[in-house]
């Protein structure tokens, strides 16, 4: 570690006069570039921003106010004779509310109890897939990085090739698979193919694939064990890789619907995401708030994970 | 380092794969051979074997083909898109640059919006009595009907880039987070130039997240059809029916052999694309050292 961090030193411009010096003239020359490619990104993000926003603030409007503004567009889905009466030919596209209220949350969390229950479901599914993935996709990522076997190459080919069917496809022989194995109606039969999904040992073996190969040759002459230099020095190195699979991971079965569709028969099993997926234009006066209490968990996620995913080789200190 | 293999070695990785490749032949590897079993029959239940007769029925079936020129449009546009705008701004988001924080979380904000409300965000902009149209009206412009015509293209289009450049950007980001600095201080002491170390430094060690952003970019692609779908319907205006409408219509008249040799076909065309960038790719990992 020790020598590790004298290496990362002299990197950072403060140690070399020249490089300040250069920095410090291109950093005048490009203070007009630089206010525009802010205001650039912040147009970018304000756009990237908008549905999560408006999301936000109309869960605190009344469901009368909501279906108001939005009058014009259960018009078009009921007929398509034209606009309402009512002279709200298009839809009202509204940021503040009239009135801020929390009724939208009270009829989400008070009057339907099983929200609560199916926010729990989700919980319970996707922290086991997180997990799994991350610890069974990492010591497969090892292998297929660092160790030598026959059929390396091919069986890696095969991984890949599977996530590129298509869900119905497999759909029948899964439902066959997980009967077999008794796990239908049960949150088992979306957790195991969450974790054995081949997309972690795909993203840890490009990340891995960075980590010079003499590096582990060293430490196997120093007689370290490929447990040893998989735990002390892979894993470490592949922080930042870990982070983005974990928020990746998280995202999409945060967000899944068809899995626990086939699989849970029960409706208090099902997961958020299948209540939020047949939320409509008639439920609109709770869909928002059902939306941003939904949207929680996923941005505090990503909010703790993307400093990992930023962070990663200046901790670990250890490549030279 | 002789190239030859060793037992013990084998017998190593044997232990580190046992886990992930139990799991992977049981709920992944059987279900596809079973699923490409199928696509050889002429009937899932006591049907008789027949070859390649599905996938040669199929190729004849103009909607089928109609699709899947739709799809492949669609991904030759909205995949290099993709790859190039996360790219730049994983590049530039991971320079000192202020706020660069916030911007991240905004870009990423997209991949937590819960589908029922994209759809809803989407129609209130683009249905046609929706504020887009609003907007054209009060102009004194006439409406357009964007989600059935030629534009609705460009629409899911940019759905898509909406929806996947955080997701991207996070892979890029990641990536670039690899690359030792130092590397980029030895490179400009020695004269080179922003592209040649961005060329010679930053592509080749980021060529294996680049593979891998490529394939995830292209099954994302066919994910968009969720949005798609539950905005347009079983069939949307001719120019955005895609392969996965196709399927997933064949799916629901209980076609099963359309749908799995459909299915075959398209991951086809897609693992020889895979074949060659794996040449690629090993290529530039000898040349990495």
């Amino acid at each position: 570690m020790e020598t590790g961090k004298q290496v990362i030193q002299p990197s950072s411009s403060a140690t070399k006069p020249a490089v300040r010096i250069a920095t410090a003239a291109r950093r005048s020359a490009n203070s007009a570039g630089q206010i525009a490619l802010i205001a650039v990104l912040a147009a970018l993000a304000a756009a990237f921003l908008f549905p999560l926003a408006l999301t936000f603030t109309n869960s605190f409007m009344s469901a009368a106010e909501i279906s108001d503004n939005y009058a014009a567009l259960s018009a078009s889905l009921s007929d398509s004779s034209g606009p309402s009466s009512d002279g709200s030919a298009y839809v009202n596209l509204k940021w503040i509310p009239d009135i801020a209220t929390l009724s939208q949350y009270y009829s989400v969390l008070v009057k339907q109890p099983q929200y609560l229950f199916m926010f729990w479901n989700s919980v319970n599914i996707v922290l086991p897939i997180i997990a799994g993935q991350i610890a069974v996709a990492s010591l497969a990522g090892y292998a297929f990085s660092f160790l030598r076997f026959r059929f390396r190459e091919p069986l890696f080919f095969t991984y890949i090739v599977t996530m590129l069917m298509p869900f119905q496809v497999t759909l029948v022989p899964n439902f066959i698979v997980a009967d077999k194995l008794g796990l239908l109606n049960s949150h088992l039969a979306i957790i195991l193919p969450g974790i054995f999904n081949a997309f972690g040992v795909f993203l840890l073996r490009q990340f891995m694939m960075f980590i010079p190969v003499s590096y582990i040759e060293a430490a196997r002459v120093d007689g370290a064990s490929h447990l040893f230099i998989f735990a002390k020095i892979v894993m470490p190195m592949c922080r930042s890789g870990i982070a983005a699979l974990a928020i990746l991971v998280f995202v999409d079965n945060w967000n899944m619907v068809e899995q626990p569709l086939v699989f849970l028969r029960d409706a208090i099993k099902q997961p958020l995401s299948v209540y939020l997926s047949v939320i409509d234009e008639a439920a609109l006066g709770i869909a928002f708030a059902a939306s941003a209490l939904y949207m929680i968990p996923l941005i505090l996620v990503a909010l703790y994970a993307e400093k990992d995913l930023v962070e990663g080789i200046q901790l670990s200190g250890i490549k030279g | 380092m002789p190239r030859r293999l060793r037992y013990s070695e084998m017998i190593t990785a044997g232990l580190f794969l046992l886990p992930s490749l139990a799991g992977f032949s049981v709920f992944f590897l059987i279900p596809f051979a079973v699923g490409f079993y199928y696509s050889l029959m002429d009937s899932p239940i006591g049907g008789s074997f027949v070859g390649f007769a599905n996938y040669l029925e199929l190729l004849g079936n103009p909607v089928f083909r109609q699709a899947a020129a739709n799809t492949m449009t669609f991904t030759a546009v909205s995949v290099p898109l993709n790859m190039a705008l996360s790219l730049g701004l994983a590049m530039l988001l991971n320079r000192k640059l202020p706020y660069r924080n916030w911007f991240r979380i905004s870009f990423l904000t997209p991949l937590v919006v819960p589908v029922a409300s994209v759809t809803l965000v989407w129609k209130t902009l683009f249905d046609l009595h929706g504020t887009f149209n609003g907007l054209l009206v009060r102009w004194g412009a006439s409406p357009h009907d964007w989600m059935e015509s030629r534009a609705a293209i460009w629409v899911v289009i940019i759905v898509y880039l909406w929806k996947n450049i955080g997701y991207n950007m996070v892979l890029f980001l990641a990536g670039l987070q690899n690359i030792p600095a130092e590397f980029y201080e030895a490179a400009a002491i020695d004269g080179a130039g922003k592209f040649k170390q961005w060329k010679s430094i930053t592509l080749v060690f980021l060529t294996p997240t680049v593979f891998f952003v490529f394939i995830m970019s292209i099954i994302n692609s066919f994910k968009v059809f969720r949005e798609t779908y539950l905005i347009a319907g079983d069939y949307p205006d001719p120019s955005i029916y895609m392969l996965q409408h196709f399927m997933n219509n064949m799916f629901k008249s209980l076609d099963y052999q359309k749908l799995t040799s459909a299915a075959f076909l398209m991951a086809l065309l897609i693992v020889l694309l895979v074949a060659a960038l794996f040449a690629v790719e090993r290529r530039m990992g000898k040349s990495l050292g």
